[in-house]
């Protein structure tokens, strides 16, 4: 088992032909995801990757049976590209694109909370059962199956959490990356949830940012809801108030936000935090007894 | 993004709400001619910077005369104001707004924000206006009033009326808010904001709502379908080599420490900047080259580090995922034969590429020191810049 995804979980590409699409969709072929086709307005019909290209996610529903999405349109087509796919019934959407409007995504999330539908992202590298199945832009073979689930709002941090629980040769159950912006399809606890539930994850490694308040809320679940061990990390201790660290969700404002705060909520949470990236590899072999 | 008082009062009017007759000026004479074209015996005149806490820093002024006028802006033209927002340096001033005196009766707040909690536009009102409203908010909840909106049905008249109601307004004063209320939510849905605020919405003394100020900041990813507003980016107001670094697509925040950090994605900058910190450093910037970092974008990077004098030691830490670290090798050596680079560089590599990454920068001869491990990098940086900070 695992979470979200899986070896037989079909995947289509919207934004199939674009240079974007193309190449993730070309590792992710590699890779052994079953990606089925894609979608690309007007060039329905054809072939790309020798996949089948469809005019409308409906179409390509229709014709594969696929439940997941990838999408790698632009920012500004975001928003019509993932209500086409809630509205042909995809159940896993994983939006990759970075700097889609605010107020786009919240007409999206409010969509998503009637519909029932997921979305991980936007801006954010996509999710991974390592060996089965990659929706996303991560590099694969820093990837190794295992029993450590993996959640984080940031990409590149996500790729050395994974790196230290594969040197270690712990692995990883599934790695989903949540993404920086302020209003995420999914939030760390809808996913904590699922890590709980899943019974290959053995435990859970959870990295933050600075800004908002989901990693609080992810303090709370975590001490009412999860009994797996649970390793902490925040990005942004040295980030100074008022300031966006790149990312759109990642700044502390009117004095919320701040890593040290975060910090407290999950060690009260029982959460191992660490306060250095290089440590969540020690930190988990701690808390398990794995050696 | 930031506007201006009288870029947000401008869109204000636009849309109907009521805002006193003004003008942004650039000279004294010009400010003069303003007033006069106001007509009447008091103006209020007002610095125009990307900051708050004008009034107490002395760049707000109630002027009973037009050579008070002419000598507040012949005072602050050219001039950089200081408040308790802005940096030592303070934030330059380059317009001056002269405005209409307007008779206050009371003083009220009312704003609205992409709330993340409820991942709704959520408008705040309160009759503690004119303070500071982060202070009402902690201290005294409820005396902060709230409207939430539906992203798919939109602000009702009815939301409006009951804060008005519960402001304790009267009279002709309930429709009036009301419709503010209703104008201001289209205005937010309709130029992308992130954030609107009237801070001290007031009753003038014969009973009317006005606007007696203005705070509108935009969504900077909407800024491709606003292009009247992107227009109204005033980058005086930013940090010089952090508007350098936009325009490269690259994300730069000054900080005040002696180790210049160039890192793919903000998370790891972030965690970087953390791990220097915790080996006893300083980190002199926060630096985020992106995820489909170039040569030219890596050169760029370098030439705003290096900009910084404090800078004593570079650490570039990345960890290819869709970036080759081998492109970024081929960028450093760019740089460095480019630009020149006097003071210590340690590259940590991972990830794609990484491998033929160090390859190729162990062999371009160059002074570059790598670092074994993501530890072991950030400790040789630190020694190199000297040492504990």
């Amino acid at each position: 088992m695992s979470i979200l995804i899986d070896k037989n979980t079909k995947v289509i590409c919207q934004g199939f032909t674009g240079s974007q699409g193309t190449l993730h969709s070309e590792q992710a072929l590699a890779y052994g995801t079953q990606l089925v086709g894609g979608i690309t307005p007007g060039k329905g019909g054809t072939e790309h990757l020798g996949l089948p290209v469809f005019n409308t996610v409906r179409d390509a529903v229709d014709a594969t049976g696929a439940t997941a999405s990838v999408i790698y349109v632009p920012a500004g087509f975001c928003k019509d590209s993932i209500l086409e796919a809630l509205d042909a019934g995809i159940e896993l959407i994983v939006c990759i694109t970075e700097g889609i409007p605010t107020l786009d995504m919240l007409a999206v999330k409010a969509r998503l909370e009637i519909t029932g539908a997921r979305m991980i992202g936007p801006n954010c590298p996509g999710v991974i059962t390592p060996g089965e199945c990659k929706i996303g832009i991560m590099p694969g073979d820093i990837h190794l199956p295992g029993k450590v689930g993996i959640v984080s709002r940031s990409g590149t941090l996500t790729y050395e959490a994974v790196k230290q629980t594969t040197d270690r040769g712990f692995g990883q159950s599934s790695c989903v990356g949540i993404g920086g912006d302020p209003i995420p399809g999914s939030h760390f606890i809808d996913i904590l949830g699922l890590f709980q539930e899943d019974a290959d994850t053995e435990a859970i490694v959870m990295v933050g940012e600075i800004g908002g308040t989901a990693e609080e809320e992810a303090a709370a679940f975590i001490k009412a809801n999860v009994t797996k061990p649970v390793v902490g990390y925040i990005a942004g201790v040295t980030a100074p108030p008022g300031k966006r660290m790149g990312h759109a969700g990642a700044i502390i404002a009117g004095g919320k936000g701040t890593a040290d705060e975060k910090f407290a909520a999950l060690e009260d949470a029982g959460v191992r935090t660490v306060r250095s990236l290089a440590e969540i590899g020690d930190a988990l072999a701690e808390v398990t007894g794995w050696s | 993004m930031n506007l201006h008082e009288y870029q947000a009062k401008g869109l204000f009017a636009q849309y109907g709400l009521p805002v006193s007759e003004g003008y942004a000026v650039d000279t004294a004479d010009e400010a003069v001619a303003a007033a006069e074209k106001i007509g009447g015996d008091r103006w209020v005149v007002k610095v125009q910077v990307h900051a708050g806490g004008r009034g107490k820093a002395g760049g707000v002024k109630l002027a009973d005369t037009l050579d008070e006028v002419r000598d507040f802006a012949n005072n602050w033209i050219g001039k950089n104001l200081v408040t308790f927002q802005t940096d030592e340096n303070g934030q330059p001033v380059s317009k001056i707004y002269v405005e209409s005196c307007t008779d206050i009766e009371t003083e009220l707040y009312l704003g609205a924000v992409v709330d993340r909690g409820t991942r709704r536009v959520v408008f705040m009102a309160s009759t503690e206006g004119g303070v500071e409203i982060e202070k009402v908010a902690e201290e005294t909840p409820e005396k902060i009033l709230r409207a939430v909106i539906d992203p798919y049905v939109g602000a009702q008249p009815y939301q409006g009326r009951e804060l008005a109601f519960k402001l304790g307004l009267k009279g002709p004063q309930i429709r009036q808010f009301a419709d503010l209320f209703m104008g201001l939510a289209k205005l937010f849905d309709e130029l992308d904001c992130s954030l609107l605020e009237i801070n001290p919405l007031v009753v003038t003394t014969d009973g009317n709502i006005h606007c007696l100020d203005a705070k509108v900041n935009i969504d900077g990813n909407a800024l491709y379908r606003q292009p009247a507003l992107a227009e109204m980016n005033d980058p005086t107001q930013e940090d010089e080599r952090e508007a350098q670094a936009a325009e490269f697509n690259l994300n730069y925040v000054a900080l005040d420490g002696s180790i210049g950090c160039m890192v793919n994605g903000a998370g790891l900058a972030m965690g970087t900047m953390d791990l220097v910190k915790l080996h006893g450093g300083n980190p002199a910037n926060f630096l985020d080259v992106g995820g489909g970092a170039t040569k030219e974008a890596v050169a760029e990077a370098f030439k705003i580090i290096l900009s910084d004098d404090a800078v004593k030691a570079v650490l570039i830490n990345i960890f290819g995922g869709i970036v080759s670290c081998a492109i970024i090798a081929e960028g450093i050596i760019g740089a460095v034969e480019e630009v020149g680079v006097e003071v210590p560089v340690v590259v940590r590599f991972e990830g794609n590429n990484s491998e033929l990454g160090r390859k190729t920068l162990a062999e371009s001869g160059l002074n570059i020191i790598p670092g074994e491990s993501l530890v072991d990098a950030v400790e040789k940086a630190v020694a190199a810049a000297g040492g504990q900070a």
